[in-house]
């Protein structure tokens, strides 16, 4: 079977969500980050597990990614933003982040891990908050959502550079912001 | 017997270094970037169809995002055998209604951590189908696509967050 064909068969990408989404549980629990002390420990700024899994995360695919697309194995999907979307939605969503201690991925794996409040508090009220937003998806998205559109789409194309050249420089700042960690103990 | 499986914590970087490959691999076999939020949007609109009857499927959310047993929606049960496996491997799996750290802070009182844990289950899903993605799709996902809009909301979760938890915890005894 050829990629485009697994891609459009639905039956084997719900099997493949399923799969994708145990390796990604399992992960986030061994990285303990399905723990409320370690989220909030990052929101406090004492513990810096989840800034260290992200960037770790965000350093290996950023590179990962380069290279499949150059040998057409992979494309992008990024989609345009704006102020009125992702700065407002961000701060509300960060607000409930603290409040919960959980985000949408660990707080599922806080539930597989025995987090009861996790289950009660945290999916019940993101399928709420679903169900919310659904309500007012027609008034924002003829709205606020729109407001202040980002003229870029990428980083290579707001700096007027080339990918490559982004993507040197940004694995640079993230090891050194990685090793900056360590070096000061956190 | 279980060695590297068993343990109880990964140094973070190996499980970053992990998550990466993991989205990368989605990328190629499923042609989608990893991401968590649109699944609780999935399963709303399947329990709305269940109690309201197929007429959902027109509102204009679900016309864009329609209620399906699909990849999106999968891959939370996924997420939370695959966490169930790792904490069982690791013998920490246990039911428990309110974290360590909240009880030292607040008590042990379960209405109150589910008073504050619930409306934040609310806002977090609020804002995340606000800003179109979560720490997850654009956190991880979109950055590493280098994408402005995942840049900008990444900072303003934490921004809010960080804000938040400090307010939050300075009101504990």
């Amino acid at each position: 079977m050829t990629l485009a064909a697994l891609h459009k068969n639905t039956g084997a990408q719900a099997v493949l969500g399923l799969l994708i989404g145990i390796a990604f549980g399992f992960l986030l629990q061994k990285g303990a980050v399905t723990t409320y002390e370690v989220i909030m420990g990052q929101l406090l700024l004492t513990d810096f597990t989840v800034v260290k899994v992200m960037l770790s995360a965000v350093l290996t695919g950023m590179i990962g990614l380069y290279i499949l697309e150059r040998k057409g194995l992979a494309r992008r999907h990024v989609r345009a933003g704006s102020l009125g979307s992702n700065v407002i939605g961000g701060l509300i969503f960060g607000i409930g982040f603290a409040l919960l201690g959980y985000c949408p991925g660990t707080v599922v794996g806080a539930v597989g891990q025995g987090n009861l409040d996790a289950l009660f508090g945290g999916v019940v009220g993101l399928v709420l908050g679903a169900a919310v937003f659904s309500r007012l998806y027609p008034s924002l998205s003829r709205g606020i959502l729109k407001k202040g559109s980002f003229r870029s789409k990428t980083l290579p194309e707001l700096l007027h550079m080339n990918q490559a050249t982004v993507v040197v420089l940004l694995a640079v700042f993230m090891v050194i912001v990685l090793v900056g960690l360590e070096f000061m103990g956190l | 017997m279980l060695g590297f499986l068993g343990l109880p914590t990964w140094s973070p970087y190996i499980v970053g270094v992990a998550i990466g490959l993991l989205v990368c691999l989605s990328l190629v076999i499923s042609d989608r970037p990893l991401g968590c939020s649109t699944g609780f949007v999935k399963t709303c609109g399947l329990i709305e169809r269940v109690v309201r009857g197929k007429d959902v499927e027109n509102t204009e959310y679900y016309r864009e995002i329609p209620p399906r047993v699909d990849w999106q929606f999968t891959i939370l049960p996924g997420i939370v055998i695959g966490a169930f496996i790792s904490s069982i491997l690791s013998g920490v799996f246990s039911p428990e209604w309110i974290p360590p750290l909240w009880e030292a802070t607040f008590g042990d009182n379960v209405v109150l951590r589910i008073a504050v844990a619930l409306p934040g289950g609310i806002l977090l899903g609020l804002g995340a189908r606000w800003a179109g993605g979560c720490t997850s799709g654009h956190g991880i996902s979109g950055n590493l696509q280098l994408s402005v809009a995942s840049m900008v909301s990444s900072a303003c979760f934490f921004i809010g967050g960080i804000l938040t938890a400090m307010g939050l915890m300075s009101l504990g005894g």
